[in-house]
């Protein structure tokens, strides 16, 4: 355990040239590193927050699902994903995840700024979905109910809630997995829905 | 008004610490005794106008000033005046003033007690620490400004993250910040020492107390928010290796290094090169962690609000005095020539092992912190770098230098021999042995908190056989008493350290034996846990200051005596629309019965319930280590740095100091 070595009292000048740079050149790889990640934070290109998806840049799975009964929204299949014109969101949630409620004040106020926000209940039983409903406000235009989450099985949904951006051409431009947040309404979707409208 | 006083103070303080940099650098190339006499009092200078501005913020901060867009931004006028005042340094442009607050400070007190430095030294180390001041001031004027208005003023604030809102977190920022600060003292110690082209003994003996100083505030820093993650995430976790964490454990493993380092510089004047090079190292991972929490470029619990611009200012900062530093160092290092010769098996290269497992260790933590950052920019990949790659990464490292630490202290400086040292210490080896085996003996084959437990014997007893041996305790008990007021504090205060490692380590062994359960219980319904009862009394509603809550009222039984009465609560801020569990924890100091309220479902709570065995040792372990830095910092041999060396040791030192 005392097997340390004492520093070599006259070692290779050259060597020892390298090794005294060696720090200046890990420091410069490294600086020259992170000033891409800022670079590519401004353009969008790096984001250490986004959990990448398959789906990105490609239309969303093929699918329908039937509407919440008592909810007054009919129901959501993926035809209804383009050709409005304008991008809309694909928000899966579920009355049993506290990280929804967090997030619902976000999507009330995005419904009325008339942001189409499409819902999906994921494994929850119909009439606990609508009860979160009546107790929080609905913010979504349309609602499928898939009690079974085969649809999120697709859709390659990490968790609730979770949301996609679907451009209005129909491509999936950005997944959200984790609550909206008002920091993430501010920073990462509000510029997003002018880059896409 | 106020606030444009603050923010006066702080252009002044920028303009002072400029001249104390340009002073100091040229007074001392020239050799010009007045120009260098400018750079003391213009530190203090500087302290005061930072110091002003500091007091200006916090003042809007207590009177609740709406009209100062950092106020409304992070405070409330309901808050309590306690976090209303920490709200001060609760956002990233509040503790950017703190942080500058704590490097005018050191820069004081680098004027203040360092009068009897060589006059050429002290005005380069405070021209470094003016420059360092100058970026980061330029930093908040320019990007962070904490005194920006808003009109109209605000009706209100918007209140602090509730998370936030805690005795433990209001202390956690201003001493992790002494560490972090304080290694630029060290830093600016180091650069001093390139420009001069010299380290020697008393340079060492310079260097020490302050990085003993910033190790041990960094220690008790990365402690309470250790522990405020602990009692108040709710999680029931201490330590998540979450990238922020890593960012302060960097600099805490290099400082601890250099300290060890340090030391042989001092007294045997080698490993001059390592330890400049120490300095440096601890005092970038610092800045390293500033960069990463307030750049955005990482994803974590910890981050500030994060903005592109501030990113590229602070590395441009972090380059330049990171990268500025490395450049000296690659070409004066070469000058620097170590004269004190020694055997590998020796005191010496006891530490040199030390530093090689520190860095080491080091190197594994920012490698995995970092990975995934060049990963994702590299090959566009997203990589999670988790607890089980740290823990299998950090083991096999931690084991060869726990039984090092035990054994270091024992060992002779120049050449040593390895027997008569572990002659010394078979008491401890056969206390870590019984640990080991009466562990599994009552757990089974839990083969980690054994091996946890059997470290934690070896290093508590390791560092008893070092003082008892020291003391001669038990070869001459009658003098032992005089003996132990004669040993010098450093030497108590190394032994203390490495039994606070012991007792930290031993509650993570605790730890290891934690168990938890899930339980949906109705008012009246019990549950048992290790032993433990725990009976749901009542759900109720609880108001608190500037929030509602809803509280469990748990009566905890043993074997049908009370306990204790827990009562977790879930608090509702309105301000914000945040939600915080608060974890209710009464300790046995054997163990911790930790209890969370989840949510409600058919009239019965949603509870969870961990009993962590030994918990409390954890950190109280790492406040014993905070303590042996103390106690050594106290050393005599500290004290008499700072005046004239009369009582020197070595003659060497006289002329040096003189």
């Amino acid at each position: 355990m005392s097997e340390a070595t004492r520093p070599d009292p006259a070692p290779n000048p050259g060597r020892r040239r390298a090794l005294l740079l060696a720090p200046l050149g890990l420091a410069a790889v490294a600086g020259a590193g992170f000033y891409a990640m800022l670079r590519g934070l401004g353009s969008g290109s790096y984001d250490p927050r986004g959990v990448p998806s398959a789906l990105l840049g490609k239309p969303p799975p093929d699918f329908a699902l039937p509407p919440l009964e008592g909810a007054e929204r009919p129901g959501l299949a993926s035809a209804d994903l383009r050709g409005g014109g304008r991008p809309v969101l694909v928000n899966f949630f579920a009355s049993w995840c506290m990280p929804c409620v967090i997030e619902h004040p976000q999507l009330m106020r995005l419904a009325r700024a008339g942001v189409p926000v499409l819902g999906i209940a994921y494994k929850d039983k119909p009439e606990d979905s609508l009860g979160f409903l009546r107790r929080h406000g609905n913010p979504y235009t349309r609602l499928g109910v898939d009690q079974p989450g085969r649809v999120a099985i697709d859709w390659g949904v990490y968790g609730v809630p979770e949301t996609y951006l679907v451009d209005p051409s129909g491509l999936i431009r950005w997944r959200w997995a984790g609550p909206i947040t008002e920091d993430t309404l501010r920073q990462d979707l509000e510029p997003l829905l002018r880059r896409h409208a | 008004m106020i606030p444009e006083l603050g923010h006066f103070a702080l252009a002044l303080a920028l303009a002072l610490s400029l001249a104390q940099a340009a002073f100091g650098l040229w007074g001392a190339q020239r050799a010009a005794p007045r120009l260098m006499a400018a750079a003391a009092p213009l530190a203090a200078g500087t302290l005061l106008a930072v110091a002003a501005a500091f007091g200006c913020l916090m003042w809007s901060f207590a009177v609740n000033d709406t009209t100062v867009a950092n106020v409304v931004q992070n405070s409330h006028s309901a808050k309590p005046l306690l976090y209303k005042l920490s709200g001060t340094w609760g956002s990233h442009e509040g503790s950017m003033v703190l942080w500058v607050l704590i490097l005018a400070l050191c820069g004081g007190a680098v004027a203040s007690f360092g009068r009897n430095l060589p006059s050429a030294l002290q005005a380069r180390v405070l021209a470094v620490l003016g420059l360092v001041a100058v970026g980061f001031l330029a930093f908040i004027l320019g990007t962070s400004n904490p005194f920006d208005r808003v009109w109209p003023p605000a009706a209100d604030g918007q209140g602090l993250n509730p998370v936030l809102q805690d005795p433990g977190l209001a202390f956690h920022p201003p001493l992790l910040y002494l560490g972090y600060v304080g290694f630029s003292v060290t830093f600016a110690f180091a650069i001093a020492a390139l420009i001069e082209g010299r380290v020697d003994a008393a340079w060492g003996r310079w260097v020490r107390p302050w990085a003993l100083a910033a190790w041990s505030f960094l220690t008790l820093g990365i402690a309470l928010g250790s522990w405020w993650a602990y009692y108040e995430l709710g999680w029931g976790g201490y330590w998540f290796w979450d990238p922020v964490e890593n960012a302060s454990l960097l600099p805490w493993l290099a400082g601890c290094a250099l300290l060890h380092s340090a030391t042989v510089v001092e007294r045997r004047e080698a490993l001059k090169t390592w330890t400049v090079f120490l300095a440096l190292l601890a005092f970038g991972l610092s800045l390293l962690g500033t960069f990463l929490v307030r750049s955005g470029v990482l994803n974590s619990v910890h981050a500030f609000a994060s903005d592109p611009t501030r990113g590229v200012f602070i590395l441009g900062l972090l380059m330049l005095y990171i990268g500025g530093g490395f450049a000296l160092f690659a070409w004066r290092a070469a000058a620097m020539t170590p004269t004190g010769i020694f055997a590998p098996l020796s005191r010496e290269g006891g530490l040199i092992l030390n530093n090689l497992l520190l860095c080491s260790i080091a190197a594994v933590v920012l490698v995995g912190t970092l990975y995934p950052m060049f990963a994702d920019l590299l090959l566009g990949q997203k990589i999670s770098v988790g607890p089980p790659f740290f823990n299998s990464a950090t083991l096999p490292l931690a084991v060869p230098l726990v039984a090092a630490m035990a054994v270091g202290p024992m060992l002779p400086w120049k050449r040593a021999r390895l027997w008569p040292a572990l002659q010394r210490l078979w008491w401890a080896a056969l206390g870590g042995l019984a640990a080991l085996l009466l562990c599994l003996a009552l757990e089974g084959q839990r083969l980690g908190p054994a091996l946890g437990f059997a470290a934690a014997a070896w290093l508590i007893l390791g560092a008893l056989a070092d003082i008892t041996d020291r003391i001669a305790l038990f070869s001459r008990p009658r003098a032992a008493f005089a003996r132990a007021r004669g040993l010098p504090r450093a030497a108590w205060g190394g032994a203390v350290a490495h039994a606070g490692m012991g007792v930290m380590i031993l509650g993570l062994a605790g730890m290891g034996l934690a168990t938890d359960r899930l339980a949906l219980l109705k008012p009246g319904e019990s549950v048992a846990l290790a032993g433990y009862d725990y009976r749901l009394e009542a759900l109720r509603d609880a108001p608190g200051p500037n929030f509602s809550a809803r509280r469990a009222t748990l009566v905890v039984t043993r074997n049908g005596r009370p306990v204790t009465v827990l009562e977790p609560e879930r608090r509702s801020f309105p301000v914000g629309r945040m939600t915080t569990t608060e974890a209710a924890i009464h300790t046995t100091w054997l163990a911790d019965l930790y209890t969370v309220l989840g949510d409600e479902r058919d009239g019965g709570a949603v509870l969870r319930l961990h009993h962590n065995p030994l918990a409390p040792w954890i950190w109280l372990g790492a406040a014993i280590m905070a303590l042996g830095g103390g106690l050594s910092l106290s050393d005599r041999r500290m004290r008499v740095a700072a005046p004239a060396p009369k009582l020197a040791p070595k003659p060497a030192q006289e002329g040096a100091a003189a």
